[in-house]
């Protein structure tokens, strides 16, 4: 027979201004199994828990329920106390007295019966609980970063510098992502390359980083501590191990195409080095581009490379690879303007570019070697427009969302152009200027002062008569249309999630939100968390943010990491389902309702009259459970069930509340 | 069983609210003090898909007079898929009571997050008139299903 102890809590006066706390022990006592009730100022509190602790001694309690605030608050606090006791942690159950009672009533003898009501659940409830064990899982003390951004460089970085194994996967032939396509960076005008070069070079050679570029991950199993790692390495068809990255074969391929490094404003040669500092500064084939796999002629590189190390019949390769904790490091692409403005031009204009095409432009190792010039003809642009908001804060058109660094860089981009063209004028149509960070005001500010002139307005329409681009928009602060000629118009298009997001997302099992952004845990207190335990985040593939916050981020989630590599094994939580073999039919319903693929159908012997046979039954990995319950509603026999909350329990409850 | 004319009846709503969402949400609402009536009893799963048709039958069969099944928004679920499973469920069990004379309004599924404290607070309020409305439940009440009888009878086979 259990022996159940009731502690109701005042709380202060939180729960006993409303609730006649003494009244509900008092009723305790007489409902079923109760073999000691009593009400207690704060239970949580020092003495509280050292009266629970003399209790269960005295009255030989092997469970206990407490009348208090919520068990999202205190749960774990009275399990810990338990590990102290005799009682199993496990063998708790909590009426939550105040957030669902003493706080939403009034009514003193309507709360106080409620009250009652609750405690009677809760006793019946842990009247069949049974004791639960946790387990210990070994964890591989080496962690995944998907994507060689800046985020994942930083993330790995101090992963590594912890002393654990670091993989970088990154889908592009080198690390580095958009950080080392920038210019300057706001607000203190530093060079991008000379800030994120070295880290680059810091992440190939760090002797527990190992890189995987030009590859992708194919599948993920597993848990937090095992998460198995299927990564795609895509055909380079250059032998990385015997080049040595002297870039002859770049110069000798007779193929040109656009180069997606500077943003489609040069070319690059069929077999490439992405950019000059690349890391790993060894070339890769573009196979739908170059002669000798498209049209089996040419053949050049591979003649004229001493090493030998092109490989026209490289094919793609599979490697598995066990991980303990995975940091998403996905990144953003600029939205595709073109379809959502028409009345921009939709592309037809060269001299309307984006602003990470500026980026490129006014950057020395660009297509121009930093001259600002008009891409049709080369020429100087006197007038400049740049427009903000370009597909952000447009739900219409775009995205809901503000891109959060475009006021910045818009601002950062006019001071470029007034500094480095004499006699050149800015004007920057936009909704509202956001520079909420240390030293973006200040930066605004001056851009200003420099001349840059601010029109508070959308832009309605843009085309091109003669040598000039006609921008025609509204100053909203005047209430009249403005037009400007221009020379050229830079657009601060919006940052959209990396475009194969929703694969990444799904083979990891993680959660996005409606803009496709990675879902973080919680938006304040677990911010670099996501949803699967293990799996982390940071950088724009949580949302739009600049670079202080992404490597802020970065380095958060490294520290996550940190904190479960460290150990050697890790605790699971034992309220788990489980599968009672001897019942189970094995239907195999449950298997598919499973989000975690945690239940599989296994052979046992068993048999049918006196004849031995094998049968199949369900089976739960206590790994990868994480205790929803949702194959339970799918069990028609009953046999699989979810500890801590068993269907026997529930009906209890269901019972104790309809008396 | 006639249905009584009394302005002082409550009735007795159970709410099952998942771990995650709805629980939180109507913590939220304590912690805002908002007020609701007291007529709704709270039972915590870890999530709604947890919630298993028979746990629905129970309670009708034991006296309640509605049954609210509450968890995250669809597409927010903690554990990705579960309220899915969720509202299949409901949908189907929803079409079988009313088939059995149970009026839908007495067994409704409500998606709140944990942020929407206000939308835990206006549910319950509305559920509660709701079936204030309709009257005590008198379906299945004392219908009572001996599980012992049964596997008695099922041992006595076997001999």
């Amino acid at each position: 027979m259990a022996r159940i102890g009731v502690f109701i809590c005042h709380c202060g006066t939180n729960i006993a201004s409303v609730v006649d706390v003494e009244k509900v022990a008092q009723a305790a006592k007489s409902m079923p199994g109760v073999a000691f009730a009593t009400d207690y100022k704060y239970m949580c509190s020092e003495p509280g828990q050292a009266m629970i602790k003399q209790a269960i001694e005295e009255h030989h309690l092997d469970r206990i329920v407490i009348g208090s605030c919520s068990p999202r608050m205190h749960e774990l606090t009275f399990r810990k106390m338990l590990k102290a006791t005799n009682v199993n942690p496990y063998m708790l159950e909590i009426a939550n007295l105040r957030e669902q009672c003493a706080w939403v009533h009034t009514d003193r003898a309507k709360a106080t019966e409620k009250a009652i009501n609750l405690v009677r659940m809760s006793v019946a409830k842990v009247g069949n609980n049974k004791p639960l064990h946790t387990s210990m899982i070994p964890i591989t003390k080496k962690a995944l970063v998907i994507g060689g951004g800046i985020a994942g460089i930083q993330a790995a970085l101090d992963i590594a510098d912890c002393g654990f194994d670091v993989t970088i996967v990154e889908k592009e032939p080198s690390i580095g992502g958009h950080m080392v396509m920038l210019d300057k960076t706001f607000p203190t005008m530093d060079c991008s390359a000379c800030i994120s070069t070295p880290k680059m070079v810091d992440a190939g050679a760090h002797p527990n980083i190992t890189l995987k570029t030009y590859c992708e991950v194919e599948s993920v199993s597993g848990y937090i501590g095992n998460f198995e790692v299927t990564i795609k390495e895509k055909t380079k068809f250059v032998n990385h191990d015997l080049c040595t990255g002297c870039g002859l074969c770049q110069t000798k391929c007779p193929t040109k195409v656009i180069s997606e490094f500077n943003q489609g404003m040069s070319k690059r040669p069929a077999i490439y080095i992405p950019f000059a500092q690349a890391v790993p500064s060894k070339p890769v084939i573009d196979e739908n581009a170059c002669l000798k796999l498209t049209k089996d002629k040419c053949g050049i590189c591979e003649k004229i490379c001493p090493l030998g190390a092109i490989n026209y019949k490289d094919e793609v390769r599979y490697t598995k690879e066990q991980f303990g904790a995975i940091v998403v490091a996905t990144g953003y692409e600029l939205a595709d303007w073109k379809k959502m403005y028409p009345e921009y031009g939709g592309g037809r204009y060269e001299d309307v570019i984006t602003g990470l095409q500026f980026e490129r432009l006014v950057n020395a190792s660009g297509p121009t070697e930093g001259h600002i010039v008009r891409p049709s003809d080369g020429k100087e642009p006197k007038d400049v427009v740049i427009v903000k908001c370009v597909g952000s804060r447009d739900p219409k058109k775009g995205k809901s969302y503000c891109s959060r660094a475009c006021c910045m860089y818009s601002a950062k981009h006019a001071h470029q152009i007034l500094d480095k063209i004499p006699g050149s004028r800015v004007y920057i149509f936009y909704m509202d200027v956001r520079t909420p960070g240390k030293g973006y005001e200040e930066f605004y500010d001056n851009t200003r002062r420099d001349g840059a002139q601010y029109i508070r307005g959308r832009v309605s329409k843009i085309y091109k008569e003669d040598d000039k681009l006609i921008v025609k928009g509204e100053d909203s602060l005047l209430g009249r249309p403005v037009t400007v000629e221009a020379d050229m118009v830079i657009l601060a298009t919006a940052m959209e999630p990396a475009p194969k997001i929703e694969e990444v997302v799904q083979k990891l099992g993680i959660s996005m939100d409606k803009d496709k952004w990675i879902q973080e845990a919680h938006p304040k207190l677990r911010p670099v968390e996501t949803q699967s335990a293990g799996i982390f985040l940071c950088g724009t593939c949580q949302g739009p943010k600049d670079i202080p916050d992404t490597v802020a981020q970065a380095s958060a989630a490294a520290a996550k990491v940190a904190a479960i590599l460290c150990h050697d094994e890790m605790e699971t939580s034992p309220m788990i389902s489980s599968v009672d073999q001897t019942k189970c039919s094995g239907c195999g319903f449950c298997v598919p309702t499973c989000p975690y693929k945690a239940i599989s159908l296994v052979e046992v012997p068993g048999r049918d009259g006196n004849r031995k046979v094998t049968k199949k039954v369900a089976q739960v990995n206590e790994g990868l459970c994480q205790g929803c319950g949702c194959c339970n509603a799918a069990c028609r026999t009953g046999c699989i069930d979810l500890k801590g909350f068993t269907n026997d329990q529930i009906l209890k409850e269901v019972d104790a509340l309809c008396l | 069983m006639s249905i009584k004319k009394d302005n002082n009846w409550e009735p007795r709503i159970l709410a099952f609210c998942c771990n995650w969402c709805t629980y939180t949400g109507a913590d939220l609402a304590g912690l805002n003090r908002m007020k609701y009536p007291e007529n709704v009893r709270v039972i915590r799963v870890p999530c709604s898909s947890k919630v298993n048709p028979q746990f629905v039958l129970r309670a009708f069969q034991k006296g309640a007079d509605g049954v609210l099944v509450c968890g995250c928004h669809p597409g927010d679920c903690h554990y990705s898929t579960g309220n899915y499973f969720t509202r299949r469920r409901f949908m189907l069990l929803q079409r079988l009571l009313e088939y059995n004379g149970i009026d839908p309004k007495r067994f409704q599924a409500k998606w709140i997050s944990g942020s929407e404290a206000a939308k835990f607070r206006d549910t319950v309020a509305e559920v509660s008139a709701q079936i204030k409305a309709l009257g005590p439940n008198n379906k299945f009440v004392g219908a009572h299903y001996d599980n012992t009888v049964m596997e008695k009878e099922a041992e006595g086979g076997k001999d």
